[in-house]
């Protein structure tokens, strides 16, 4: 590291990590207790891959995100209230219960889902830079995809119209190494997902995702990059999730050991042993940051649990604009 | 199971009184027996029965005046494993009588007081439709006259009877003047080849066997609306249903007053000899009151002969929904041109009356014509 | 108003083409894109010329990418843009399928309403033209399933004319059918002619026997079955749906309250048809109406064949729906 580490922001971004990991233990909790139900899939490993993305952001930037959306909702500064809120299926939710763990959207952060097919939001991204290309309006879509999508069409035709159109598109691959639970070697004749940018004559790195630095420092040099005029980029995440896929799943892909190794890892232990070493966090800091966050975790739940439940005369409200209903 | 019903003898008949069970309750019955005779503003009917089977106890008695469509009697079947295979449609018989029915014609129906039970469906598979509650409630009898017919509970007298006709006559013939635009057309019909052969053939055959003219006029009749069929049919839904099969509907006057004009079947496909027997045996049946309901109901086209009567020329009224009636005058000999000579021939004047909606006089005079033709070829006939 | 607006003879093709010109030029956010849209002239001819005038930012040529072109044009919306998408034929829509139902008809949904999708994405649909089974579907009966769209399906010149501009008004997805064998239409078209609502059906003839409901190309072989029934006394009235959603239902059973009888000819299959749903919807609400049963000329089940005569087969014809409305009217 030549570059002297800013304490504040480090210390921030490890707060918003600390604040995702356990904002998602709790969310497994509670969905064993029943209280989140439909399909739950936890972030918890990645957490350096959306700190880091959502530091090189700016607020005007547009986002496009997954199913494994908690921490990039998080990071991309939703509240933990209206997130757990629509987990709970409450009016008081982001969506008004409308969307659930997998579609969290959020009109003043210009966060756009939430998508849950998996490829699905790669041509909405491309649109939104289109608009934004077409409008003149200098911003980043940066849109998330995990390895997965990497094998879909829209993938292909969703680089391909974004280069050939110089489109400001950050691609943003979340390569976890395990298409649910098929593992990258499986799926993919060309497992180096960077390289695949050459095909289309885009630009594009690989960055250690456990490391939220590093994460931060790649995706600000792509922002720069597309906000330059350069057209899109994509950049390669390396990352591992902790938990299963999702809570029903009983790991049969892959082995304790592998998992053990990659827990080494730890973006947030990674990020406190730095700060440590530094000199910038003890373990007070740490602690103060522990309980602070717990409370923003205590608070989403108790705001959860307060929220109403919206009248099922509503039900074909938001099919339509206006409640137009036919 | 089946059951046999009071049928419906015409689209005015409403109810009618059973008079007698002609078949005792276990007997074997089939198809085409008369097992019943009903009696109605029209006369007294022999019911046949349509289906074949052992006739169960009578669920209506002699006397009792029922709507058209009540079960007077179930008919079981004849072997065991038929009653068997029948007990599980045995179980919704005790659920309300349904009629098929456009659920438009049920509306209206209501609408307008008409009793399903009484309507004879016109539709697909027999269905009611709107045009059925409609002509039903055109020709209904009117309320002073139901009312009187309901108050009894004796089978009504002659004339009770009498008078229901009157009303039915009415109102069909009411009917008949307000909806349909008539048209006439009269033919002068040199009648002397067809009365020499018929006076020849007759010589030939016992007096039992023997014709009547009017046997000529009804096969002429026949043949001609085999060539013109346009004069054969119905008008029903603005729409002029052509029959292929021609009922000669001929009207019959009753004694005590009144005509009923029961059809001959078939008259096209009818020998001389067979025609005649059916016409007689037809009046003979109609005069006692013993009609067969499809006789009532099958008319395709009305003949009506009132030359005993001494009338030249005839202008009659069209039994809805048919389209034409063929009448006939007395045969009277009168003076005749021909070929630059004059002489005596024996007439008589056809008349054809017609519904305008589904002919015209052009081809009404072709059919003219075309009868014209027939009887001056007797032997043909 | 002028009382005497005067008239000029045009195609379908030709209204398309004009719509979409008015639109680039009234509304700047509004822009063309598909396949072969720009350099080609569009497949059917109906872009041609326009890449001149407005240039290739405003008419964009794709590549084969139906998903990717069509989530574009969603993300666009999303963007502020008031894209116009163009797909070849209903077909290939289907590889946008995706993007359309899970994307398109959804996000307002799933976002609580806070985010509409401002988007018209025409297409090509319909036999014909010996294009055979993966060319000629007729699937807009599929896409009026989906809630969160609006489906048209305009079969007049006025229609082509005047349904796009409300379209983009529309704050939500519209889908445009045209079918192909409409582009060579020709007619008199008012020169004042301008935008039509784009929510109610149009009784297009007037009668007083039965109702035909219909739309699109099969509009067509109605009036002239209708015309020959005239002939022999019956009235036929016949109704152009003009939207498969949402439907009119108030103008087609309005209509069988006086007729009593109802007969659906649609150029999409038969069975879980649109067909299907308004027939269900006759019964629901017009049941006591109905003299007859409603009956219904679809498009026989099969892949259209190439073969002319067997498409012809295939498709519902003008002697068929001549036969059915008489067998209906006189009675069986």
């Amino acid at each position: 590291m030549t570059t002297p580490i800013d304490k504040n922001h480090a210390t921030k971004l490890l707060r918003q990590m600390l604040l995702i990991r356990r904002f998602e233990e709790k969310s497994a909790e509670l969905y064993s207790a029943t209280k989140i139900r439909g399909f739950l899939h936890l972030y918890i490993g990645e957490e350096a891959v959306a700190v880091g993305v959502m530091a090189a952001l700016t607020p005007e930037d547009a986002v496009v995100a997954t199913y494994r959306e908690h921490g990039q909702a998080l990071a991309r500064g939703m509240s933990a209230d209206s997130i757990m809120a629509e987990m709970y299926g409450k009016l008081e939710g982001c969506c008004k219960g409308r969307g659930g763990s997998m579609h969290i959207f959020d009109s003043s952060t210009h966060f756009y889902g939430g998508n849950a097919i998996v490829g699905g939001g790669l041509p909405v991204a491309v649109g939104l830079a289109l608009a934004d290309s077409m409008l003149g309006r200098n911003r980043v879509t940066c849109c998330f995809f995990g390895d997965g999508a990497v094998a879909e069409g829209a993938f292909h035709e969703s680089m391909n119209m974004a280069a050939l159109w110089k489109l400001p598109v950050l691609f943003l691959c979340e390569n976890n190494l395990y298409a649910m639970g098929t593992a990258i070697r499986y799926t993919q004749a060309q497992p180096d997902i960077a390289a695949k940018a050459v095909g289309y004559r885009m630009k594009s790195a690989a960055v250690d995702g456990m490391d939220v630095m590093a994460v931060e420092a790649a995706a600000s040099k792509a922002a720069d990059h597309i906000r330059q005029g350069n057209g899109p980029y994509l950049l390669e995440c390396r990352t591992y999730r902790f938990r299963p896929h999702s809570m029903f799943d009983t790991e049969l892909y892959r082995s304790k050991e592998e998992v053990e190794q990659w827990k080494a890892h730890d973006p947030i232990e990674k990020l406190t042993r730095r700060l440590s070493d530094a000199g910038l966090l003890n373990d007070q800091d740490r602690a103060a940051l522990e309980q602070d966050v717990a409370r923003e975790v205590e608070s989403a739940v108790a705001f959860a649990e307060a929220g109403t439940w919206e009248p099922v005369e509503n039900l074909t409200s938001f099919v339509y604009s206006e409640r137009r209903e036919l | 199971m089946g059951e046999f019903r009071m049928p419906s003898l015409g689209a005015d008949m409403e109810t009618g009184t059973l008079v007698e069970w002609l078949v005792a309750p276990g007997t074997l019955v089939r198809r085409g027996d008369i097992i019943a005779t009903v009696e109605t503003q029209k006369g007294l009917f022999e019911i046949e029965i349509f289906e074949e089977g052992i006739l169960g106890e009578p669920l209506i008695q002699a006397g009792q005046e029922v709507p058209v469509g009540t079960v007077l009697a179930l008919i079981h079947a004849a072997n065991g494993s038929a009653v068997k295979k029948d007990a599980v449609s045995d179980q919704p018989k005790s659920a309300p009588e349904r009629f098929i029915c456009s659920p438009s014609a049920r509306r209206l129906a209501r609408e307008m007081g008409v009793d399903l039970a009484t309507i004879h469906g016109t539709g697909p598979k027999g269905a009611i439709q709107r045009i059925d509650i409609e002509h039903a409630a055109q020709t209904r009898i009117p309320p002073a006259v139901e009312s009187a017919k309901h108050a009894r509970t004796e089978p009504a007298s002659h004339e009770t009877l009498r008078q229901g006709m009157r009303q039915a006559i009415a109102a069909a013939m009411s009917r008949s003047n307000s909806e349909i635009p008539h048209y006439y057309l009269e033919m002068e019909i040199d009648m002397s080849r067809s009365l020499q052969w018929l006076e020849v053939e007759n010589q030939k055959r016992t007096i039992r066997e023997r014709l009547l003219p009017a046997v000529l006029l009804l096969k002429a009749v026949a043949k001609a609306l085999r060539d013109i069929p346009e004069f054969n049919g119905y008008w029903l839904d603005n729409q002029l249903q052509i029959k292929t099969e021609i009922h000669i509907g001929f009207a019959v006057a009753l004694r005590q007053g009144g005509l009923i004009t029961p059809a001959i079947h078939a008259v096209d496909s009818l020998s001389l000899t067979a025609l005649m027997k059916a016409m007689s045996d037809l009046i003979e049946r109609t005069r006692s009151g013993r009609l067969r309901s499809s006789e009532m109901t099958d008319a395709t086209v009305t003949v009506t002969n009132l030359g005993d009567q001494g009338v030249r020329t005839v202008f009659g009224v069209i039994y809805p929904p048919q389209v034409a009636l063929i009448a006939f005058g007395r045969i009277t000999e009168r003076p005749w041109a021909e070929g630059g000579m004059l002489g005596i021939r024996r007439c008589v004047t056809a008349t054809l009356a017609a519904d305008h909606r589904a002919t015209d006089g052009h081809r009404g005079s072709q059919f003219l014509e075309v009868l014209n033709k027939h009887l001056q070829q007797p032997e043909s006939l | 108003m002028s009382g005497a607006q005067s008239a000029r003879k045009t195609s379908y093709r030709e209204a398309v083409k004009e719509a979409i010109r008015e639109a680039l030029q009234k509304d700047e956010r509004v822009f063309l894109m598909g396949e072969d849209v720009g350099h080609y002239g569009g497949c059917y001819a109906v872009s041609k010329g326009l890449l001149a005038e407005f240039g290739p930012e405003r008419i964009r040529d794709t590549p084969l990418s139906e998903g990717g072109f069509v989530g574009a044009g969603i993300g666009a919306a999303l963007g502020g843009l008031r894209p116009i998408v163009e797909v070849m034929t209903v077909n290939f829509s289907l590889l946008a399928l995706d993007q359309i139902l899970n994307n398109a008809a959804t996000l307002l949904h799933m976002s609580g309403g806070q985010f509409n999708v401002p988007l018209v994405i025409r297409m090509a649909t319909g036999a014909g033209k010996q294009l055979a089974a993966q060319h000629a579907h007729s699937l807009e009966g599929w896409y009026a399933h989906i809630p969160g769209i609006r489906v048209l399906s305009p079969a007049t010149l006025e229609d082509a004319r005047g349904m796009l501009w409300t379209a983009l008004q529309d704050p939500d997805p519209v889908l445009i059918f045209e079918n192909n064998t409409l582009y060579n239409m020709e007619g008199n078209l008012s020169e004042t002619a301008g935008p039509v609502d784009i929510d109610t059906a149009r009784i297009r003839r007037s009668g007083s026997d039965i109702t035909l409901i219909t739309y699109s190309a099969s509009l067509y072989k109605c009036l002239d079955a209708a015309t020959a029934l005239a002939g022999e006394g019956i009235e036929v009235e016949v109704i152009d749906l003009r939207s498969l959603r949402p439907l009119d239902d108030a103008t087609y059973l309005e209509s069988i309250s006086r007729t009593n009888r109802a007969l659906i000819v649609d150029e999409g299959w038969r069975s879980g048809g649109i067909s299907a749903e308004i027939s269900a919807r006759i019964m629901e609400q017009g049941f006591y109406d109905l003299d007859t049963p409603v009956e219904r000329i679809c498009t026989a089940e099969v892949p259209i064949p190439y073969a002319r005569h067997m498409e012809e087969a295939a498709l519902p014809r003008i002697d068929t729906i001549i036969d059915t409305v008489k067998r209906m009217v006189r009675h069986g």
